[in-house]
């Protein structure tokens, strides 16, 4: 469904280049729960961003359904069917949640089906549905809100950098279900960066990255053992930084 | 008659679809076209010609006053005075605006000056909306005076729109109030092209725990600019609030200039202004969405001034 071949990105750090994503190579099937994860720096995000469109590979492709989408736009694949959620939401003044979420359902929602996606997040919908989506709201209602956007697009593919980060434990216990419920009534394909163990424990498959690369894609079974048990010392000592807990 | 061009005009700045229920007073190419009074609304000529009294009678409840003015006519150019007596303890909806459609070459130009008498304990809420359009070199240009003198205790809301087609204006707002009395402004602005528009806001809080809130959000599109002056005078033991929030795009310019006078030790006053681009990130976000960058701007710009 989502292939990237020999992808890299590469930046003009202080007239030196710098690899953040070097040579990754990926298929990512139909259907199935994904978390990419590694340590910080890594290019998890980038990685992300490289599929969403918001950036451009130096080189390599991107393919979606067979289709080459390398250069296509963020607006264009959107419609070809992939989400993302932010790891830090935007405010907007003057837009309103429910307004929101139309734009994402791409239709006239009404104020209840709305509130089905707010209440799936947690937030108390009724509340929320008249609320501008400016600095009157929290970091962890906004982040929320970015992940109600991304279930009302139901898509092929959703994409997530760091859904937990800014999210209390209270939600964090409900994201978990979230992403559970998600997977068994669209049917699409999950991708999630993140460092959480309990989210890696609900993956069909866990890809590792470090510096750029790909280190490790397996399944959950073969691959989150490998990485609680620091068996690549140097590895894991760079994993914990980037807080695993 | 009202033909089909100051219909449509008619519908833009006062969301008229037909004759208005209430008090009204349409005025087309310089002079009355219909006009009703109520009960409690009269609506009377000034004797020099010069524009109308319109009076509320103390205690009149829920009732609404239209007085649109339509200028679909090349190379008028009218200066029109309109006096509002608003009697005590009322609670009216005032809704004004000017429309100008000009196709020809000559100038175009309407300037309104509107005074409010609002009586003790009065509550009204003023909405004005300002909207040009037309194919001809003339310029649409709208220079409103506005002048609101307050009594005790009486709550004035002012919601002021200029979206499309001004080429130019210069809007001058006054204020003055009593002991008590609330005054909210909501400007909003939309220039584009070659146009300019000059906003000067002066209110004095002359009555203990009066208080004042004017906020103006704009966009300033293409080669336009935009000039917002704003100040606040605090006599008394008062509050005050103004803040300017401007998106900048294209080649415009914005000067925002809030300013606050605070001539009593309990006079407690606070400006803001920001002036920016639409944020990348704001873009970015609705693009995942599978809106156009085009449709992404359009909402972001929307929903700003909505």
């Amino acid at each position: 469904m989502l292939e990237l071949k020999n992808v890299s990105f590469k930046v003009n750090d202080d007239g030196k280049e710098k690899t953040i994503v070097d040579d990754v190579s990926l298929n990512i099937d139909d259907g199935k729960f994904i978390v990419i994860t590694g340590p910080n720096g890594s290019g998890k995000s980038t990685l992300a961003k490289l599929i969403m469109g918001i950036e451009k590979p130096t080189s390599g492709k991107i393919l979606f359904n067979g289709e080459d989408i390398t250069d296509k736009s963020i607006s264009e694949r959107a419609n070809l069917g992939i989400s993302f959620a932010f790891q830090q939401p935007v405010r907007f003044k003057g837009i309103y949640v429910l307004d929101l979420m139309r734009i994402a359902a791409k239709k006239e929602l009404t104020v209840s089906q709305a509130c089905e996606y707010l209440s799936a997040v947690g937030l108390c919908a009724k509340e929320y549905i008249n609320r501008e989506i400016s600095s009157s709201l929290s970091g962890g209602e906004l982040k929320r809100i970015e992940i109600a956007s991304v279930l009302a697009r139901s898509t092929q593919l959703s994409v997530f950098d760091e859904p937990e980060a800014g999210i209390d434990l209270w939600s964090f216990q409900n994201l978990i279900g979230v992403f559970e419920k998600m997977q068994k009534n669209i049917k699409g394909t999950i991708l999630i960066i993140s460092h959480q163990e309990r989210i890696l424990g609900i993956a069909d498959e866990i890809v590792l990255l470090a510096d750029g690369k790909v280190k490790k894609h397996g399944t959950k079974d073969e691959i989150l053992p490998e990485i609680l048990k620091n068996t690549d010392k140097n590895l894991c000592s760079k994993f914990h930084e980037g807080g695993l807990n | 008659m009202l033909d089909n061009i100051q219909k449509q005009i008619l519908s833009e700045v006062a969301d008229l679809h037909s004759v208005p229920s209430g008090a009204y007073n349409i005025r087309a190419n310089g002079k009355s076209e219909a006009r009703n009074t109520t009960a409690n609304i009269d609506i009377i000529s000034k004797e020099d010609g010069s524009g109308i009294d319109i009076k509320i009678k103390p205690n009149t409840k829920n009732e609404s006053v239209h007085i649109p003015v339509v200028l679909s006519q090349s190379g008028i150019k009218e200066t029109v005075y309109n006096d509002f007596y608003i009697g005590e303890g009322s609670d009216v909806v005032i809704v004004a605006g000017c429309g100008i459609h000009n196709s020809g070459s000559e100038a175009s130009q309407h300037d309104g000056i509107h005074r409010f008498f609002v009586g003790k304990g009065a509550k009204i809420k003023y909405v004005e909306k300002h909207y040009g359009e037309g194919s001809g070199e003339g310029k649409r240009i709208l220079n409103p005076v506005t002048e609101i003198y307050m009594e005790e205790d009486s709550i004035a809301e002012m919601e002021m729109v200029q979206i499309k087609g001004v080429d130019s204006t210069k809007r001058e707002t006054f204020a003055k109030l009593k002991e008590g009395a609330k005054l909210l402004v909501r400007e909003r602005l939309m220039t584009h092209g070659k146009q300019s528009a000059i906003s000067d806001y002066v209110v004095e809080l002359d009555g203990e725990d009066a208080s004042a809130d004017v906020v103006s959000r704009s966009v300033a599109k293409d080669n336009s600019y935009q000039l917002f002056n704003s100040k606040i005078v605090g006599n008394t033991s008062c509050t005050g609030h103004t803040e300017c929030d401007a998106i900048i795009m294209g080649d415009a310019r914005v000067v925002a200039v809030p300013s606050l006078e605070a001539n009593n030790i309990d006079a407690s006053l606070i400006h803001e202004a920001a002036i920016g681009k639409i944020a990348g990130e704001q873009l970015t976000k609705l693009m995942t969405l599978g809106l156009s960058e085009q449709e992404a701007e359009e909402h972001i710009i929307n929903g700003f001034l909505k």
